[in-house]
């Protein structure tokens, strides 16, 4: 427990210090995962709206492979988004390979199944409580589907913040089709995995303080958020 | 009931600002390279000689031998700096690059716990191996395809042990990078091969020590190419070239000779 104490102070210090590059290799990390989840609720919202609302053929199947694709291994993302983006795979010629954008895409693939599964959850419940009154202001399926989206945003935030801190906390896909390059592709996750393997456990356990510490700060904000907001518009 | 168009504007508005901001053109290459020459701190301290000498920055992949090997045959590296030499020939071979050149060499060390139960130290590495098969000492092993891992696996062979046949519970293929394969020695007390740099950048030691070192097969060159244009021609051919001339140059040398850890210089440049 020595160990652990000596790194929590080691990580106030570091924060103290104000270090370009920590602050840097936050900022990456922040943008990534932040960008990342907005696609991911920009995809997987209306796609789990559908879902709840919908009455189509294969409806069944497509939530259970939602529901799958919550566990995807971030390893085998970050695999079959490489293939892609290499030079000598279909994409290469865009040149995205290690780069940032690169990182957006592939944890864009990982986090929107949770959005869309755990958005259709959220959907259903509001669908079961106002599908005659939606029916009887002869709403559409799609027309119904939107507005219990934006009926149900202030549940919505916890939806979202379930995919960014799944974003946030993965080293898998972000080291294989970052690189973990220095000032480039290096965020919190690869910095830790790397400190680690120079056997700098101290420094590895601060950072990793960091990147609790940070990830508690942004679900605490967005609570209050949402307290200050339902009691302002809800 | 206000319709949730305003917020996807602001959305499409936040992507569109990273889009742009992502995309500042600025004149790099890729090197795919070996986590001993960045995990020893050789490329934090030459890379900035370079990048000033000549603008070009320098995006490094600390990868195994074996793994960073493959990733240029793939065409995602511009320059390969890798420690393999009859990996790196064969890649030669298949075309994936035209020239492969010396560019510096450091040593590997046997490691293992101060005690040294398997009475393996002296200046004689095959002897060591055989002493720690005799003795069934935890061995960590690399396990990736690295150069140090293909130098391990030489090195059993020239000590006349069929390690695949003998590989018993003493024997972990832990199929890690060097520092988390350390790690694992670390905590086990076992004896490893390891390449001298990463060894002396290593922080959390343990009981182990340096058992073997100082052999002539001991010796570990590296050496440098320039992923074959021709393959792919998105190979950043002039700046890639670039960067393997200076390695190679006077300079370059020089750089390399000039880079120590607490006194210690840690690669040796031999370029002819």
């Amino acid at each position: 427990m020595q160990d652990v104490a000596a790194s929590l102070a080691l990580g106030a210090q570091l924060v103290a210090a104000g270090d370009a590059r920590l602050l840097a290799i936050i900022a990456l990390s922040l943008e990534v995962s932040v960008t990342a989840t907005l696609f991911s609720c920009f995809l997987g919202m209306p796609i789990g709206s559908v879902l709840s609302v919908g009455r189509f053929a294969g409806r069944r199947t497509l939530i259970v492979l939602f529901n799958g694709f919550m566990g995807l291994p971030p390893v085998v993302v970050g695999l079959i988004v490489y293939l892609l983006l290499s030079r000598a795979g279909p994409l290469g010629r865009f040149g995205l390979l290690f780069t940032p954008t690169a990182m957006v895409i592939a944890q864009t693939v990982l986090v929107t199944p949770i959005i869309a599964a755990l958005t259709r959850q959220v959907i259903e419940g509001e669908w079961r409580e106002h599908r005659e009154q939606l029916r009887s202001l002869g709403a559409s399926r799609l027309r119904a589907g939107r507005t219990l989206l934006w009926n149900a945003r202030f549940s919505l935030t916890t939806t979202a913040l379930a995919g960014f801190g799944r974003a946030i906390a993965e080293v898998g896909t972000v080291m294989i089709v970052g690189g973990n390059i220095d000032g480039v592709t290096r965020v919190m996750t690869t910095t830790i995995a790397l400190e680690t393997s120079k056997g700098d456990l101290p420094l590895a356990l601060a950072l990793g303080a960091i990147l609790i510490a940070i990830v508690l700060a942004i679900n605490a904000a967005a609570y209050a958020f949402k307290q200050w907001a339902e009691r302002r518009w809800g | 009931m206000t319709t949730p168009d305003n917020v996807r504007r602001a959305l499409v508005a936040a992507l569109a600002c990273f889009a742009i901001g992502t995309h500042a053109e600025e004149r790099f290459i890729t090197v795919a390279s070996t986590t001993s020459t960045e995990q020893s701190g050789l490329f934090g301290y030459l890379l900035p000689i370079f990048e000033k000498l000549t603008g070009i920055q320098v995006r490094v992949l600390a990868l195994g031998t074996g793994q960073a090997l493959d990733l240029a045959r793939r065409g995602d590296a511009d320059v390969v700096f890798v420690h393999d030499k009859p990996a790196e020939e064969k890649f030669l071979a298949e075309g994936y690059s035209t020239k492969r050149q010396d560019v510096m060499y450091n040593d590997f060390i046997l490691v293992g716990p101060k005690s040294d139960p398997a009475k393996a130290a002296g200046r004689d590495i095959l002897e060591g191996f055989r002493r720690i098969e005799a003795a069934q000492a935890p061995f960590v092993s690399r396990g990736d395809k690295s150069g140090t891992n293909a130098a391990e696996l030489r090195y059993w062979k020239m000590a006349g042990i069929d390690i695949d046949a003998k590989r018993g519970s003493w024997y972990r293929d832990t199929g890690s990078g060097m520092g988390p394969a350390l790690n694992t020695a670390s905590a086990m007390n076992a004896y490893i091969l390891s390449d001298r740099g990463t060894w002396l950048n290593f922080k959390n030691r343990g009981d182990l020590g340096i058992v073997v070192e100082g052999d002539s097969r001991l010796f570990n060159q590296y050496g440098v190419m320039l992923v074959n244009p021709v393959r792919y021609p998105q190979v950043k051919q002039a700046d890639g070239q670039k960067f393997v001339d200076w390695l190679v140059s006077p300079g370059g040398q020089q750089a390399i000779a000039g880079y120590k850890v607490g006194g210690e210089q840690l690669f040796f440049p031999n370029a002819k």
